[in-house]
């Protein structure tokens, strides 16, 4: 062979790789922090089947995780009525479910129908319940379906983005999938495989077919110790959400792959018990129920230390229900409680308490001695709990921290209403304040400082509950935003729940994955699963 | 006594020494927080460094050391006392009374005691200090860890029973309880003892698995249990070697108190 017809050999070779390499996308290897419960898209109650619905369920429009934005997907365009409670959808032509069988209205149809079953106890299928009638869909065209509800549901498109659409022809359904990936392997308490659809509708700038990766191995791992060291052995390729601890460690060691996205929705707070019979002394209840010395104690919290010490800076002071990553439903005006220990001292003081030696006391003279409960088991809680222990004790108040497993703590704080104060968080996925009624509305359940009540004991309480309805019933978004930024307002004034931080979105990423740009909204990392690409020989030498 | 036995006397007492004179070793409280220095590693200031948020490790220990050592020691003499009172009891009287005390303490043993203390705990009032919650967790232990030391006495309480000097005292016309008390109980004194002191590192390492759960000894004071969780998620020995001193330092007190329990034993037993 001579030279020039070897180096010929050689390009060929080196285009042919190249091209091999651009149409391999790889395998993503990650962790499910337990069993998914189900593959049915419409059951889902669990954060590991909520991840296999994100990765194989196609749906009709889907938030971007980045913009927050809705787009469209499998639906090209919709439309919803004035009175908010019908929704037309145009849907998408030429587009196939994993198993070759075409979509059309028909399985929008089926699919909304099942989703609504009584039988079916779907949450998902909770969000869309207005009312006792039937949810009723029309097939108008194979490409036009309505979908009319008994009553108004505002902010109904978004809701869609959790629908995943399933076959009204294919037998075994959970299968015949319309997303990215399809279920492959199940390997119970061990693995999940999944790999690419190869009908998938979707193509790139390029036209290139989405997704790039060939398949996505999602391992059972509930031991997070484990999860973080067979990231660093280079067996998984990326942690969708890490804690602050591991995220150091791993940056001391390799800082590329590492990601703080910033502030999340999630929001760590501290409340008082109010709930008028609970078996606490009566002096007691009524230091809990001034709002000077809810706001006295909220003022005497240095947020800073808690997001510093804590949170190792990946933590931002918290402002109120709504985190400043929710673009929309965020009210600006509003400014996080800074730490003033002497207006904490002068709020107090409002109130008929005065500090003798060191040590506060109500105007009746009893000494100010309340307990914190937590979860056990949760270190950042249990350190946010004896950082506000010692804030605390510095305008004269004794904290007692106490930690509970989990269970006891839910009994009695919602059950028995035996404690004085607590630390909880919220984890928020929604980014529609209509997912805080349950929070907000003085008859409500989960009005956790005083929750189910008959009628609103206070004129705050009642002038959000008003508020609450307010924006849950109009369909202008400048009017809901209007009266949902008024109840964060009122929030910041009566402090029922002091908002100590919002904690950061962090996550850690291989550098083999190319593609990924983790962001605060679920999933964070892969929320764009069909445009990631592993390199497998980045793979190898991690 | 052995050599090993005098170590084992030494390492002990240098350990209750130099815990019980915390106040005047350690550089700062076990609750003061250095927020500017969280998890630093060891210095001039801070021997063994700080925790996750700033407090001087090295005083933890002494005072966590010191709450282990002194409250287990009660904690096993509540427990010792029990099982002397029901196992003794029972084998000194016998017949059903044994038969209902053995069922008893079978059922007792078969219990999840940690699941257990986990449920008395939380029944427990909650505004209560940490001096209190740390007495409480401690005397739940003792309450709960009774059982399998009743059930030796009992056995040994059975053997008195027959012995001739209990015979020759009911000859002589002594009656009930007073046989038990000035016959029998001071009779099972070595097995007493030698259950006292297998109790001790059995109520130390409960404590430390309550801690690990972030149940044990309440905020801010510091117990082995709530230095050990330090540990968890230590990716390596290499990075932070100074956060397995409380580890080193349970290893080393229960081996030491083994070392001198497998003496006592084998004195007994001859």
């Amino acid at each position: 062979m001579s030279r020039r017809a070897f180096l010929r050999f050689l390009l060929c070779i080196l285009w042919l790789s190249t091209m091999a390499a651009a149409q391999n996308g790889g395998e993503l290897r990650f962790c499910l922090r337990a069993e998914p419960k189900t593959f049915d898209p419409q059951r889902v109650d669990d954060d590991s089947s909520l991840t296999i619905r994100y990765l194989t369920g196609g749906v009709l429009a889907r938030v971007n995780r980045q913009t927050q934005a809705l787009e469209p997907e499998l639906a090209v365009s919709w439309k919803i009525s004035k009175d908010s409670r019908q929704i037309t959808f145009k849907l998408r032509h030429g587009v196939s479910f994993s198993d070759g069988s075409p979509f059309s209205a028909e399985d929008v149809a089926y699919t909304m129908n099942r989703l609504m079953e009584p039988e079916l106890h779907s949450s998902t299928g909770d969000a869309f319940r207005s009312g006792n009638s039937k949810v009723e869909t029309r097939i108008l065209a194979p490409d036009k379906v309505v979908v009319r509800f008994p009553n108004a549901i505002i902010g109904l498109d978004r809701l869609f983005d959790q629908v995943a659409i399933i076959s009204s022809r294919a037998s075994n359904k959970e299968f015949a999938v319309l997303g990215p990936f399809m279920i492959a392997e199940h390997k119970a308490g061990s693995r999940v495989l999944l790999k690419r659809n190869p009908n998938y509708w979707k193509k790139d700038a390029q036209g290139r077919q989405l997704p790039y990766l060939d398949s996505i191995r999602l391992d059972i791992q509930a031991n997070r110790d484990v999860e973080v060291l067979r990231f660093r052995r280079g067996e998984l390729d990326l942690i969708n959400s890490i804690d602050t601890e591991y995220y150091d460690r791993l940056a001391a060691s390799s800082p590329e792959v590492v990601h703080d996205a910033g502030p999340s929705l999630d929001t760590e707070f501290l409340w008082f018990n109010q709930v008028g019979n609970a078996p606490i002394p009566a002096h007691k209840r009524a230091w809990f129920r001034s709002a000077n010395f809810r706001r006295a104690v909220s003022a005497a919290i240095n947020r800073d230390d808690l997001s510093r010490v804590v949170y190792h800076g990946h933590a931002q002071s918290a402002i109120g229900p709504v985190s400043p990553a929710n673009k929309f439903w965020f009210n600006s005006k509003l400014k996080p409680e800074p730490y003033r220990p002497g207006i904490a001292v002068e709020r107090l003081q409002k109130e008929g308490f005065r500090l003798q030696n060191g040590v506060l006391h109500d105007k009746d003279g009893n000494i100010v001695e309340f307990s914190i409960v937590t979860n056990a088991g949760n270190k950042s809680r249990e350190r946010m709990a004896v950082l506000i222990q010692e804030d605390l004790g510095r305008i004269g108040i004794k904290v007692n921290v106490v930690t509970l497993d989990f269970p006891s703590l839910i009994e009695r704080i919602a059950q028995k209403f035996n404690y004085e104060a607590a630390i909880l968080g919220f984890q928020n996925v929604d980014l529609d304040p209509l997912g805080q009624m349950n929070i907000w509305l003085s008859s409500a359940e989960d009005h956790a400082w005083n929750p189910q009540q008959k009628v609103p004991e206070t004129a705050w309480e009642a002038e959000m509950d008003r508020l609450m309805r307010l924006q849950a019933s109009v369909s202008d978004p400048k009017k809901r935003k209007a009266a949902f930024d008024r109840v964060q307002e009122i929030v910041a004034e009566q402090a029922p729940f002091i908002y100590l931080i919002n904690k950061n979105a962090l996550s850690a990423v291989s550098t083999s994955v190319e593609g990924a740009s983790p962001v605060i909204l679920h999933p964070q990392t892969y929320w764009n699963a069909e445009r990631l690409t592993v390199h497998s020989t980045a793979q190898a030498r991690q | 006594m052995n050599a090993a036995r005098t170590l084992a006397c030494v390492v002990l007492l240098l350990v209750c020494v130099v815990s019980f004179a915390a106040e005047w070793i350690a550089p700062s409280g076990y609750a003061r927080q250095f927020r500017e220095s969280p998890s630093s590693p060891p210095s001039r200031q801070h021997w063994l460094g700080t925790d996750e948020i700033g407090r001087d490790r090295f005083a933890r220990v002494l005072y966590g050391t010191r709450i282990s050592l002194l409250l287990a020691p009660a904690a096993a003499l509540i427990s010792t006392l029990l099982a002397a009172f029901v196992g003794g009891l029972a084998g000194y009287l016998g017949g059903i009374w044994l038969r209902l005390a053995s069922g008893f303490t079978d059922l007792f043993l078969s219990l999840p005691w940690l699941f257990l203390l986990i449920t008395v705990r939380a029944l427990l009032p909650l505004n209560v200090s940490p001096l209190v919650s740390v007495l409480i967790t401690f005397l739940i232990l003792g309450l709960l860890g009774w059982a399998a030391s009743a059930r030796v006495l009992a056995t040994s309480a059975q053997t008195l029973r027959s012995s001739d000097f209990v015979l020759q005292a009911r000859a002589a016309g002594v009656r009930g309880f007073r046989v038990f008390l000035v016959h029998v109980l001071p009779n099972l004194k070595p097995v007493l003892y030698a259950q006292f002191w297998i109790s001790i590192p059995v109520f130390i390492l409960s404590e430390a698995n309550l801690g690990i759960l972030g149940l044990g000894v309440a905020e801010p004071l510091p117990s082995w249990g709530s230095l050990l969780r330090e540990m968890e998620g230590m990716m390596s020995f290499r990075d932070e070697p100074w956060r397995l001193v409380p580890l080193l330092l349970l290893i080393v007190v229960m081996t030491s108190f083994q070392t001198l329990l497998s003496n006592e034993s084998e004195e007994v037993a001859a």
